[in-house]
């Protein structure tokens, strides 16, 4: 009976796809529905030819193969994301290399938002969900809910994933930072993302321990917040049903203030929240520490996701945006450094006893380091979100150094740690390739993400300055080509940092897959959930 | 089963997840204190700053602080600085400007800044031009070098639609894609570049003579020279306006090009024409964008003194 439903929906679908694709109003449009069409007949094939098949006995182990298949993903994306950041980086610098003959697919307006999403979703996010899965799994100590939802979470995020970065190079965005892609792969996303929901939340329910781990709270309210606030953002009515242009629901200011309430909580509830939830499982582990304080975990927890949410105006400060919804938006900043800082200090604290770890555990100075950007990025924002420093620092270099002295240092450097720790335990090895190659990752990405922060600090703060420069009679001192000019130097030394970068994650592929592929080392012993 | 850190004699909670433990430490009392304070500070922040909404309008906050008065406040300071100084230069007779050193340094700066602002875009950050777009640094000069021709170019522009006293209006370098052939064009080019000193085919550029001597002198003058435009017949009721005068042409016997002097670059003017715009910019011809009197002024001022004001 589900074979067939199975069969009759993909055949379904791959005949809307092809039709689809027949009336298609733009190219974006026309290779997505031939992407979908070729999906689902493709699933239509494999469901008719193990239709009627033995289904293989349920498993009844933790559910690891999709975890698997998440660090790879995650790897690969990270791969991706990190090579087009650094190509633009010296687009930026050098913009000959918008090239001629990429005009309209590879120039910096289309390749920039590929690069956010592919690090930001593509990356932080398959790595979210893999951690997630693996954690949940272990802290409930029950097999992920619902059986194949997870597999069709993965890979239904992924063809969102390939869906959005397509359209991004064909012309298909709405213009809204983090929220480019177009109204049909926003549906898609609705769904997946209710599917995560359900496996999640399915497999806390059935739990076999008292209480829910620290992390899965964090997960949890990530999940549901991104859920409110993809929905709400992305109200759209499509011009037609077979175009990928829509018109937005909210226009103006209203439009601008729902973007970033979005796009500071995309940060808020994905970055920081997911983030901190697979810190608060990785760094015991890997410390061999209780976490430090319980009451702090509460406490910071509930803080964080009650302040976080308001404080978005701050990026409409001297804008059409009202003054008093500015002020709020600032004063929830303020106040949220404190519930920030709790995460790292209840990070930082559980390895009180274990310090002399950093000497010799390379995977722990990579998950210390990545607290540390944790806590600077936390300070730096609430200070960047004060008007009077806003007025300086906004529309300057100063906030990509502060994006990504969080995503590079606190999201990145997290994210290793864990697949360093994953990878071994997912693929039965009885520890990593090489610890040699961790520490020169370890070193190489510090370095770099040392070069891009302070590059972009010196250009920020220096293009802020010169552009509200006068002279004694009030007159403008530089041309925006000017600042363009003098920024020249710390671009060369901003793209050099991504090299840096994209070369300790070359060397961490290398040594994941030497873990997991390479010569074989003796099993060790599976632990089964039950 | 708690179990106790031995150096701290804390307590666990007595949770176990896949063998993680929780310390029961107390919050952090440093941490509860910053926390607090920043609480105080923003409930004052919010009395002394915009902040409360209501159903139709918000708390004022008691510091009478909005981005709108403090932007305001910072513009109508300088204003107030400068109001003496912008209505001299306001009325200020242009030809003997740069007798009076305060104003003229006054108005090289202020135009220095509305170029920055309104005319780099085009024109360069450092005036030089890019094809298409003339240099104001040199002494070639299409439509005046004059500093009141400056100024009468700034305010009207160069064949627009805004203002009935634009330059060049209705004057354009026409296409010769019809009129010449292939060879015609190949021959005028020859022509010209050579005239202008560069590499040339002799045999080509003496078929081009009769070319242009036909075709192009008539703009161009006989020799290439060009016509420049200036007002100079607009103020002077005697003078006699030459043939082939005022036409803006540009010279062709120098080494400055506004389209570019290569090989491509003169076959390409030819075939498609040229017929380049500039804006109005005085303030009657684009109302709350334009210049004002006192800033067409002094960026005419500013332009003038950039090395080849006449």
């Amino acid at each position: 009976m589900w074979d067939w439903v199975k069969i009759i929906a993909f055949g379904v679908i791959a005949l809307f796809a092809a039709i689809a694709a027949n009336f298609a109003r733009d190219l974006a449009y026309q290779v997505h529905a031939l992407i979908i069409m070729a999906v689902s007949a493709g699933m239509f094939i494999w469901s008719v030819r193990s239709a009627g098949e033995a289904k293989p006995a349920v498993e009844t182990g933790y559910m690891d193969g999709v975890v698997r298949y998440g660090v790879i993903a995650t790897t690969f994306w990270g791969l991706a994301g990190f090579l087009v950041g650094t190509f633009i980086a010296f687009q930026l610098a050098f913009p000959a290399l918008n090239f001629e003959f990429l005009q309209g697919y590879g120039n910096f307006g289309r390749l920039r938002p590929l690069h956010t999403s592919a690090v930001i979703f593509a990356f932080g996010g398959n790595a979210l969900i893999a951690t997630s899965f693996y954690i949940v799994q272990r802290t409930s100590a029950v097999r992920l809910w619902g059986g194949n939802l997870a597999w069709f979470v993965f890979w239904g995020y992924n063809l969102f994933i390939v869906l959005a970065a397509t359209g991004y190079l064909m012309g298909a965005t709405q213009s809204k930072e983090y929220a480019e892609p177009e109204w049909y792969v926003d549906l898609w996303l609705t769904i997946v993302w209710v599917a995560y929901l359900l496996v999640f939340l399915g497999t806390i329910l059935k739990r076999k321990e008292p209480h829910i781990y620290v992390a899965n709270w964090f997960f949890l309210s990530f999940i549901v917040t991104i859920a409110m606030l993809h929905i709400v953002n992305n109200l759209v009515v499509p011009v037609s049903i077979f175009g990928s242009r829509s018109v937005q629901v909210m226009a103006g200011v209203q439009d601008a203030m729902t973007q970033w309430w979005y796009g500071h909580n995309a940060v808020g509830f994905f970055l920081t929240a997911g983030f901190l939830g697979m810190m608060y499982y990785f760094v015991p582990k890997q410390a061999e520490r209780p976490v430090y304080s319980y009451k702090l975990s509460i406490i910071h927890f509930w803080a964080l996701i009650f302040l976080y949410i308001w404080a978005g105006p701050h990026h409409l400060h001297y804008t059409a945006l009202p003054d008093w919804a500015s002020t709020l938006g600032m004063v929830f900043s303020i106040i949220l450094w404190m519930p920030s800082w709790g995460g790292m200090i209840n990070g930082l604290m559980t390895l009180s006893g274990a310090w002399d770890k950093l000497r010799t555990d390379p995977v722990i100075r990579m998950m210390v380091i990545s607290i540390g950007f944790y806590g600077m990025s936390t300070f730096e924002g609430p200070m960047m979100s004060i008007r009077a420093v806003n007025s300086l620092s906004h529309y300057t270099d100063w906030t990509i150094g502060h994006v990504h002295s969080g995503a590079l240092g606190w999201n990145g450097m997290i994210t290793f740690g864990a697949l360093y720790f994953l990878t071994p335990r997912l693929w039965n090895r009885d520890g990593l390739y090489s610890l040699r190659l961790v520490s020169w990752h370890f070193w190489l990405a510090t370095i770099g993400i040392v070069l891009y922060a302070a590059s972009m600090w010196v250009t920020g703060i220096m293009e802020g300055l010169m552009w509200r420069e006068v002279d004694a009679n009030g007159f403008l001192v530089n041309t925006f080509a000017d600042t363009v000019a003098a920024k020249f130097p710390m671009y060369v030394a901003r793209g050099m940092g991504g090299v840096l970068y994209l070369l300790g994650a070359l060397i961490m592929t290398y040594n994941l897959w030497m873990t997991a592929f390479g010569k074989k080392m003796p099993n060790a012993a599976a632990v089964p959930a039950e | 089963m708690t179990t106790r850190n031995d150096k701290k004699e804390v307590e666990t909670t007595g949770h176990s997840w896949d063998g993680i433990e929780e310390y029961n430490n107390p919050l952090p009392r440093w941490w509860v204190w910053v926390f607090y304070a920043t609480i105080v500070w923003g409930l004052w922040y919010t009395v002394a700053y915009p902040a409360w909404p209501g159903i139709k309008s918000a708390t004022a906050g008691y510091l009478g602080f909005s981005t709108r008065g403090q932007v305001e406040e910072q513009i109508d300071a300088v204003n107030a600085s400068n109001a003496d100084v912008i209505a001299a230069l306001e009325t200020a007779d242009l030809a003997t400007l740069s007798e009076d050193d305060a104003l003229h340094g006054f108005a090289v700066n202020m135009g220095s800044s509305v170029f920055k602002a309104n005319c780099v875009q085009c024109h360069g950050s450092g005036a030089a031009g890019a094809k298409g777009y003339p240099a104001l640094i040199d002494d070639d000069w299409i439509w005046g070098g004059r500093i009141d021709e400056i100024a009468w170019t700034v305010r009207n522009g160069i064949r627009n639609e805004s203002s009935w006293d634009a330059r060049g209006y209705g004057g354009v370098m026409p296409s010769f894609a019809d009129t010449f052939s292939d060879e015609e064009i190949v021959a005028t080019v020859a022509y010209v570049r050579a005239i202008s000193g560069q590499d040339a085919d002799a045999a080509l550029a003496e078929e081009g003579a009769v070319l242009f001597a036909d075709n192009c002198a008539s703009c161009h003058g006989d020799a290439g020279t060009g016509s420049l435009m200036n007002t100079r017949a607009f103020e002077d009721p005697e003078y006699v306006v030459a043939d082939g005068e005022m036409t803006g042409a540009p010279n062709l016997t120098d080494a400055i090009w506004l389209y570019g002097g290569s090989e491509e670059a003169i076959t390409e003017t030819l075939i498609e024409g040229r017929a380049g715009v500039m804006p109005a910019w005085g303030i009657e011809y684009r109302p709350g964008f334009g210049l004002t009197d006192a800033e067409i002024n002094a960026v005419a001022a500013y332009v003038h003194q950039l090395g080849g004001g006449q």
